[in-house]
């Protein structure tokens, strides 16, 4: 996933579709499933299934996406509610298939057991859930400096913000962050 | 079918989408699953004896403390189908008016010399009370499992709790109409104590009923 913009682009492609727009959807779905179908074939890898299976669920998600896509409230960010729809999916189909810790051989059942599945996920798209609530400002600035590792100059050159004002904004943006994260709020 | 062919067939037709009326859904399924309640209670035991002399600061407390734990949990109900929000989180708020009648019961009885304790406790209906709530609740829950299956739960064993404690409050609701027992520490226990079986059975009953 590319963090630069996936959840501003996913979100307004969405917000489009539910206005009616076609093409927009279908750009959305089309994103989609490429994502989609890296996560459940890493996923599912562990559990010793193959890219047939991963398909099914994309495809189980891309209708489930079309068909509760009035579930979805555009105050909020998209990002974790797609991969709440795409983490049932992926327990539902595990549960359904019984897949149970015997299947796996033990050298695997231990890494999973130490390595939470679920948080692993998360973690994944939190980055972007929380960027998603900062201002547009700081979230730049914090993308630029923080996760590309520009210098303060470099940054104030390519936001066209001043070098104090990238200072000011990705430590407010990292304090809210902090905040955030403190306060469990997760997706 | 392949994944291509699925994105076409799903983006041919695409017209405005409003958002699910689910609040709005979620209200009158409570609503009538109250009135439902009440008339089952009608039906089966029926009013206490004398329901408008009996103490009525006790039917009051009765009926707050199921009503605010019946809203509070249909409040959080319509964040469990919205995927992506913090189910977890909110539902703690739902053990408050269990801890504090849980608080009143533990305070009216130190209050109360030892003596008089088990008549507190166990009222005089208590096995009533046990059976009619979790028997006034069925019909509420079927009729929230139906409207919780409008929108898109994604914890399924959390949702079906929670539906099962609101549905279970709004039993102990009409419940409340017919107790003869007035008694803080009876309260405490019998009530909570169905509501919380009802959670119980609802989470169990959730997996699969919540399914989609």
């Amino acid at each position: 996933m590319t963090e630069q913009s996936s959840e501003y682009e996913l979100r307004s492609l969405m917000c489009a579709g539910l206005d009616g727009d076609a093409d927009a959807h279908h750009r959305l779905l089309v994103d989609l499933s490429h994502r989609l179908r890296g996560y459940f074939r890493s996923r599912l890898l562990q559990f010793h299934r193959g890219p047939t299976e991963a398909e099914d669920l994309v495809q189980e998600v891309l209708l489930a996406v079309h068909t509760r896509r009035d579930t979805y409230d555009r105050s909020q960010p998209f990002t974790p509610w797609l991969y709440a729809i795409a983490r049932y999916k992926l327990l539902d189909y595990l549960r359904r298939t019984k897949v149970s810790f015997r299947d796996i051989p033990a050298d695997d059942a231990e890494h999973l057991i130490a390595q939470n599945d679920v948080d692993g996920v998360e973690s994944a798209y939190d980055l972007d859930y929380l960027l998603a609530t900062l201002q547009p400002k700081a979230r730049r600035a914090i993308r630029y400096m923080k996760l590309q590792g520009l210098s303060v100059r470099e940054t104030a050159a390519k936001t066209g913000m001043s070098e104090s004002a990238v200072k000011v904004s990705v430590h407010r943006g990292l304090k809210a962050l902090s905040a955030l994260v403190k306060k469990g709020n997760k997706p | 079918m392949n994944t291509a062919r699925l994105i076409e067939a799903l983006s041919a037709d695409v017209g405005p989408v409003r958002r699910a009326p689910l609040a709005k859904i979620l209200s009158w399924v409570m609503v009538l699953g109250a009135v439902i309640a009440v008339c089952v209670m009608l039906a089966t035991v029926g009013p206490r004896p004398g329901l408008a002399e009996a103490p009525a600061h006790f039917l009051a407390l009765k009926l707050l403390f199921s009503l605010s734990l019946a809203i509070s949990g249909g409040v959080v109900l319509f964040s469990a189908i919205h995927p992506g929000r913090d189910v977890r989180r909110l539902s703690r708020y739902l053990l408050l008016p269990i801890v504090v009648v849980g608080a009143a019961g533990v305070a009216a009885l130190a209050l109360t010399p030892p003596a008089a304790w088990g008549e507190m406790v166990l009222g005089t209906h208590w096995a009533m009370c046990v059976v009619c709530i979790p028997l006034f609740a069925t019909l509420p829950f079927a009729l929230l499992i139906w409207g919780l299956r409008r929108g898109a739960p994604t914890e399924l064993g959390r949702t079906g709790a929670i539906a099962g404690l609101v549905a279970g409050a709004l039993g102990a609701a009409a419940y409340s109409l017919h107790c003869p027992d007035d008694s803080l520490p009876f309260v405490a226990i019998w009530y909570a104590g169905s509501i919380l079986l009802c959670g119980v059975v609802g989470k169990s009953l959730g997996r699969t009923l919540l399914r989609w």
